[in-house]
């Protein structure tokens, strides 16, 4: 099959539909991954904390 | 400015000077009488202030606590102060300008001082000038603080700021005499773009380094979105600026990209530069300094990772909507069109997240201007998405395009959104960096503020006004079939909206001013707060041998 003009779009038109389908899901999924929500939270709390020194290894 | 580097630091930062200097030399011998000869001269000028002030400094005493104790806060300072004198010079052209569309004598009939050369200096300005220097300050402050750890280098975060300031005077300088690629947001030339690569990787591995030395298994969404800004800034940047310099000794060069395709890639290029530099990295700042203003954590993080994703994925192929009516195929018209529209999805999530999150503390943003600063920020942000969807779709963008309602569209976002949240989170910022109580005075914040809403209200309605009489006088046929006014008719009625246009501008730059003031004597005038005993470190445990 030649690449001309018309086989990039028929590729972007069909291809570029289902990974933007597929990344859609893995999003969500991780975004609702239940064990994930414990690590949400604590980032979601943890910019509060006062605290002015970087922590040491 | 240096003394937290070591002598072996220092040696190092003066050998880049000289490198620098050394390269703006052969660009001045290659340029000679060229534009790019004035630019090597004003390389050379450049590096020779940062040698100066590396040497005046030089003996002075090593750093002698442990370095990695610390926030590394100095380039973030510096930074401040950069972005706020940016943003002066910016607005200030942006109001010369504005003046000379109402009254064309105040190009005083010179060539550099002409409305084509004048513009970018404005655009320049206040985005790259004021945006990126703010940009970078708070996103060396951030992921400090979300990773808990310090800067991953000593001499890259003032490679990264000086260089980038660099990029910025060269596009400036140049425009003035007469430099330019012609392509919207991207008007420096081949040498200037090539050192902003050098600068921007450098920024990116130092933001990745830093966040590899975090302490929470989680990287906090703040980090994902200037992560995102810096990264796809760099592609943007590359991809767009493809060019070949007609010699070496020239400053001019031609872009590879053929016709429609130039025109495609550029607006890929201009609408990103709205998505990754001036959207994602300001979401950026509002994730971190409006909960931590408001002393509340984001209303809800799983909805600020969705949104994340929605933003970076469809930004992607927005661009094509600058193109309606053109010679672009129309499929790609109509992919950037929906995709336009989609986009709103993720950007009210962003938005509706920040008002929900300042839900049930509604009394601080009516006492506390700073955080009413990243309200209407957020405000703005929610309303001027919503015009931009709406301008995007085909039978609206024949009646706003090319019009003032354009102009009108990209102030909303860029005083409203951009702009207020910057203030909003500077005013979070100063104090905390330079250990004060507060501002100087919050009154003055307060007149900042208002200056700041009703300039950008006063803006905004009257290239609303001015946009759509444009609009429809242009397209207002006679009962024969011709136009009914001519271009200057329609000139000629824009003059009263150009008057309070200019106004609005005068106002929000008298703002910037008045905050430029409030900064400055924070810095100077208040003492230091008394050590904050409630600031807990995280206490190391100090391992034997380690």
């Amino acid at each position: 099959m030649d690449i001309d003009h018309n086989a990039v779009v028929a590729f972007s038109k069909s291809w570029g539909l289902f990974y933007l389908i597929a990344l859609a899901l893995g999003v969500l999924v991780y975004t609702f991954w239940p064990s994930n929500k414990k690590r949400f939270d604590r980032a979601k709390k943890s910019i509060l904390d006062r605290d002015d020194k970087p922590w040491r290894k | 400015m240096i003394g937290q580097l070591t002598s072996s630091e220092r040696q190092n930062a003066a050998v880049i000077a000289v490198v620098v200097a050394i390269a703006g030399m052969v660009m001045a011998a290659l340029g000679r009488s060229d534009a790019l000869g004035v630019h090597g001269v004003i390389v050379m000028l450049f590096a020779g202030g940062v040698l100066y002030i590396l040497m005046s400094t030089f003996y002075e005493p090593e750093p002698t606590e442990d370095r990695e104790a610390s926030y590394y806060d100095d380039p973030i300072k510096v930074g401040i102060a950069l972005s706020m004198a940016w943003a002066v010079f910016g607005m200030f052209m942006g109001v010369w300008v504005a003046a000379q569309l109402a009254w064309p004598d105040l190009a005083f009939d010179a060539g550099w001082s002409s409305f084509g050369r004048l513009r970018p200096t404005h655009t320049t300005g206040v985005i790259f000038g004021f945006g990126g220097n703010a940009l970078i300050a708070t996103s060396f402050h951030v992921v400090q603080r979300t990773s808990r750890a310090r800067l991953a280098g000593q001499i890259s975060p003032w490679f990264v700021l000086l260089g980038y300031n660099l990029f910025c005077v060269l596009a400036v300088s140049g425009y003035l005499i007469g430099v330019t690629q012609s392509k919207e947001y991207a008007e420096a030339e081949w040498y200037a773009d090539l050192w902003l690569v050098v600068v921007w990787v450098t920024y990116f591995i130092l933001y990745i380094r830093t966040i590899a030395r975090r302490k929470e298994p989680h990287i906090y969404v703040a980090n994902w979105y200037f992560m995102a800004f810096i990264l796809v800034v760099a592609i943007l940047h590359i991809v767009n600026n493809l060019a070949l310099p007609v010699s070496w000794g020239h400053a001019k060069s031609y872009t590879i990209w053929p016709g429609v395709q130039d025109a495609m890639v550029q607006w890929w290029y201009g609408h990103n530069a709205v998505a990754f530099f001036l959207t994602a990295g300001f979401l950026g700042m509002l994730y971190y300094y409006l909960p931590v203003r408001a002393q509340r954590p984001i209303f809800s993080y799983r909805l600020s990772i969705l949104s994340f994703w929605g933003i970076t994925f469809f930004y992607m192929w927005a661009g094509s909507h600058h193109l309606h009516y053109t010679a672009l195929p129309h499929w790609v018209q109509t992919l950037g069109m929906t995709f336009s529209v989609m986009l709103l999805v993720p950007s009210w999530a962003s938005a509706g997240n920040a008002l929900l999150t300042l839900n049930g503390a509604w009394h601080r943003v009516r006492d506390d201007a700073t955080l009413r600063f990243m309200m209407a920020a957020a405000v703005f942000y929610g309303l001027s998405t919503f015009e931009g969807s709406f301008m995007a779709i085909r039978p609206v963008n024949s009646l706003s395009h090319y019009t003032d309602w354009t102009v009108g569209h990209v102030h909303a976002g860029a005083l409203g959104w951009v702009a207020l949240i910057t203030f909003g989170s500077l005013y979070t910022l100063v104090p905390s960096l330079w250990k004060r109580e507060r501002m100087y005075s919050a009154a003055l914040v307060e007149v900042h503020f208002w200056l700041a809403i009703a300039g950008t209200l006063i803006y905004v309605f009257a290239m609303w006004n001015s946009g759509i009489i444009q609009g429809l006088m242009w397209r207002t046929y006679t009962e024969e079939g011709a136009l009914a006014y001519s271009f200057v008719d329609s000139l000629v009625a824009m003059y009263p909206y150009y008057i309070a246009r200019a106004f609005g501008g005068l106002l929000f730059l008298i703002g910037a001013v008045v905050g430029c003031y409030n900064i400055w004597m924070t810095v100077r005038a208040l003492p230091a707060a008394v050590a904050a005993g409630a600031d807990v470190p995280v206490t190391p445990v100090a391992i034997p041998g380690e």
